[in-house]
C-alpha cells in the first residue's frame, strides 16, 4: 500500500510542492491556494477520512534562513482509518495570509486565533481573527523568533 | 395591557470564581436564568511555555512539562520525552518503560479523582471531596516516594527516567490500589444512583457525536459520546500493546457519561497498574552479558573506575538526594546512549570520563543534539490526546516546541453544550471538562 503523502502527491501533483517522511511522520507540503480543495478532498475521501483536525500550529523560520519564513503545520487524524498525516503551508513574512480551514473544522477557529496570535499570521475568512492567549493590547507576536523573550509590554489600565 | 420590557443580561464568570478549576471567563448572555450565548476567554495563566522552551536545552524543557496538566504531571513528561525519543530515533530499556507506563497511569487516576471530585463539591457532595483527596493522597505517597516530590516532579528523563522505583514499591503500590477501590466503591455508592447528583447530570452539557469529532475532542470526553478513541488502543506507544485494558464508552455526550467514563477508566488504569507490577522485569539486566562484544569506550570506562576506586579506597560521595539513580540502575533505567543520557553521579564526580561526558550534556551548545527534522508524537492524557510537535536544527536546544493540549479544544466547544441551558448547569459541565489552566494558556 502506498503511503499517504505519496498518494496525495499523485493526486494533487501540481498542487503538492514537496513531501517526506521522517521517522514516520508523513508530511506534504501544499500550496497556499490548494490548501481549502486538499483538505476538503482529505476530509471526504474514502481512502484519507481525515476526519479530526488534531493540531493546527505555525513555524517561525527565520533562524534557519527558510524562504519563505513561516510554515503552517497541520495534523490530521482518521478515526476510521487510523492514520495521521501532516500538511503544511508556507508562507512570506510579508503576505502571511492563508485560507481558514472553521468551514471544515470548527476547531480550527480557536487553533487559527492561537497561530495569529503567536505568529501573526492571518487566516482569511476567520470569522472573528483576534487574539486569544494574550491581551489585545499586545505589541508584536511573540513566538516569532524575532521576538526577543525579555521584551517589556507598555503597562495598560483598565478599559474604562 | 402594555408589554414589560425586557432584555438579556450580561453575566460575568469568572475570571476568579469559587467554580472555577481555574482563571477563565465565560461571558454569558442570559434570558432569565437561561444562557443564550456565551463567549469563552482563555489566557490569564498564560506563561509562555513555548518560548521558552526555545531558550533552554532539550532536558531544560522537562520541568515546563511538569507545569502543563499539573494534576497528572507525569503523563506530560512522558510524552514530551517520548517525542524527543522519536526525534533522535532512541529506543528506551523495558523496565523504564514500566515505570513510565505505572507512573502514568497512577496520575491519569489522579487527574480522574480531582475531576470528579471537584464537580461533585460543586453540585454540593463535599464528601465525595474529602473521600477523592483522600484516595488521591494514598497514590501522592506513592509518587512521592518515586519521584520525590507532589507536582513538579520532573521525573523522566530523555532515554529513560530519573531513578528507579523505591524498594517495597510493588506492594505499597498494591496497597494503594486497594484503598482506592475501596474509596471507588464508596464514592460509586454516593454518587451513581443518588437522584440529586442523577439530575444535575444526567442530559446536561450534551454534545453529539459529530460535533465532538468537528472540534477534534478526544479523551473521556470523546469516549462519553459512544467513539472508543484512545491513542492507548488507537497507536500503542511504551508497552500499551501487552496490557490488557477495555475502553470505557458512553452514549449520550452528557455530564452523567462522562463521569461514568471516568469512574470506570480509574478502575482501568488500577488494573493496567496491576499487570504491569506483575510483568516489570526486576534487578539489574546489563545489557552486554554473554556473546555480546562490549563497546570500548564502555571497558576503558570499567577499567579505569576500577583504578580509580583502588587509589582512593572509597566510593565517591555522591549527593543524598540521588534515590534510585545510582549507577548499578543506570543499565534498566536509561537508554544506552552517551550523546543523550547523563552519566551516573558516581562517574561524573570519580573519573574524568564521566566528568566530560557529564560536561558535554550540561554546557551551553553541547547537550542532547537530535538530527534535523520534525516529529508529532501523541501519548493519551487524562483529559485527551496530549500532543507534542518538536522541531530540531540539528543544534541543542530545540527549534520549536507545540503542545496540542486535549482541554483547549474542549474549552472551545464549550459553548455549545451551555448554550440554551441554564445558568446554574455551567458548573457541572465546566466541572466535567477538566479544565486545567497550566495546559489550556500553557
Amino acid at each position: 500500500m502506498p503511503n499517504l503523502h505519496q498518494t496525495l502527491k499523485e493526486r494533487w501533483p501540481q498542487d503538492v510542492v514537496e513531501i517526506h517522511d521522517f521517522r514516520g511522520d508523513e508530511t506534504a507540503v501544499v500550496k497556499r491556494e490548494a490548501l481549502i480543495p486538499t483538505a476538503r478532498f482529505l476530509k471526504q475521501d474514502p481512502a484519507f477520512q481525515m476526519n479530526i483536525l488534531m493540531d493546527l500550529t505555525a513555524v517561525d523560520g527565520l533562524g534557519m534562513k527558510w524562504q519563505p519564513r513561516f510554515e503552517v503545520v497541520y495534523h490530521f487524524y482518521s478515526l476510521a482509518q487510523n492514520h495521521r498525516l501532516r500538511i503544511k503551508v508556507r508562507v512570506e513574512e510579508n503576505d502571511a495570509v492563508v485560507p481558514s480551514l472553521t468551514e471544515l473544522w470548527p476547531v480550527a477557529d480557536w487553533f487559527e486565533r492561537e497561530v495569529w496570535d503567536m505568529f501573526g499570521i492571518r487566516f482569511e475568512g476567520h470569522p472573528n481573527l483576534k487574539r486569544i492567549l494574550m491581551y489585545e493590547e499586545f505589541n508584536g507576536h511573540p513566538l516569532r523568533k524575532d521576538y526577543p523573550y525579555n521584551k517589556r509590554q507598555p503597562l495598560i489600565g483598565p478599559k474604562n | 395591557m402594555e408589554k414589560t420590557h425586557t432584555e438579556s443580561m450580561l453575566l460575568n464568570v469568572g475570571p476568579s470564581h469559587p467554580a472555577m478549576h481555574g482563571i477563565v471567563r465565560i461571558v454569558a448572555e442570559l434570558d432569565g436564568e437561561k444562557v443564550i450565548h456565551s463567549d469563552v476567554e482563555i489566557g490569564y495563566l498564560h506563561r509562555a511555555f513555548e518560548k521558552s522552551s526555545e531558550l533552554g536545552g532539550y532536558l531544560q524543557v522537562i520541568p515546563y512539562t511538569d507545569r502543563l496538566n499539573y494534576v497528572s504531571p507525569l503523563i506530560n513528561n512522558v510524552g514530551y520525552c517520548l517525542a524527543v525519543e522519536k526525534l533522535i530515533g532512541l529506543e528506551i530499556t523495558e523496565r523504564a518503560k514500566y515505570i513510565r507506563v505505572i507512573m502514568s497511569e497512577l496520575s491519569r487516576v489522579t487527574d480522574h479523582l480531582t475531576c470528579i471530585g471537584a464537580s461533585a463539591m460543586e453540585l454540593g457532595a463535599f464528601t465525595v471531596f474529602l473521600y477523592m483527596i483522600k484516595a488521591r493522597e494514598f497514590i501522592y505517597e506513592l509518587i512521592e516516594q518515586v519521584t520525590g516530590a507532589r507536582l513538579t516532579i520532573s521525573y523522566t528523563r530523555i532515554g529513560g527516567v530519573k531513578g528507579d522505583l523505591p524498594k517495597g514499591f510493588a506492594d505499597q503500590c498494591r496497597n494503594a490500589i486497594t484503598e482506592t477501590r475501596k474509596i471507588l466503591k464508596e464514592v460509586d455508592s454516593l454518587l451513581t444512583c443518588n437522584r440529586i447528583f442523577v439530575d444535575r447530570m444526567k442530559e446536561i452539557g450534551v454534545i453529539s457525536q459529530e460535533d465532538a469529532l468537528a472540534y477534534g475532542i478526544t479523551g473521556p470526553f470523546l469516549r462519553s459520546t459512544g467513539v472508543d478513541y484512545d491513542v492507548r488502543r488507537a497507536s500503542p506507544y511504551l508497552i500499551y500493546d501487552r496490557l490488557d485494558f477495555d475502553i470505557p464508552v458512553g452514549e449520550h455526550g452528557d455530564n452523567y457519561d462522562r463521569y461514568l467514563c471516568r469512574m470506570e477508566e480509574m478502575e482501568q488504569s488500577l488494573r493496567i497498574t496491576e499487570q504491569a507490577l506483575g510483568q516489570i522485569p526486576e534487578g539489574p539486566v546489563l545489557l552486554d552479558t554473554e556473546g555480546n562484544v562490549m563497546p570500548a569506550d564502555q571497558m576503558a570506562d570499567e577499567g579505569k573506575i576500577g583504578r580509580i576506586e583502588g587509589l582512593v579506597g572509597k566510593s565517591a560521595a555522591v549527593d543524598p538526594t540521588l534515590e534510585g539513580a545510582h549507577k548499578e540502575n543506570y543499565s534498566t533505567l536509561e537508554a544506552d546512549n552517551k550523546r543523550v543520557v547523563l552519566p551516573p553521579k558516581e562517574d561524573t564526580y570519580s573519573n574524568i570520563e564521566g566528568l566530560m561526558n557529564h560536561f558535554k550534556m550540561i554546557m551551553m551548545g553541547h547537550g542532547i543534539r537530535p538530527p534535523k527534522g520534525e516529529v508529532y508524537f501523541p501519548v493519551e492524557g487524562a483529559n485527551g490526546e496530549l500532543g507534542f510537535y518538536v522541531v530540531s536544527d540539528g543544534t541543542d536546544r530545540p527549534y520549536r516546541v507545540r503542545v496540542r493540549p486535549p482541554c483547549f479544544v474542549i474549552m472551545a466547544a464549550l459553548p455549545l453544550m451551555i448554550n440554551g441551558g441554564m445558568m446554574a448547569d455551567i458548573v457541572p459541565t465546566f466541572g466535567s471538562v477538566n479544565m486545567i489552566g497550566g495546559e489550556l494558556d500553557r
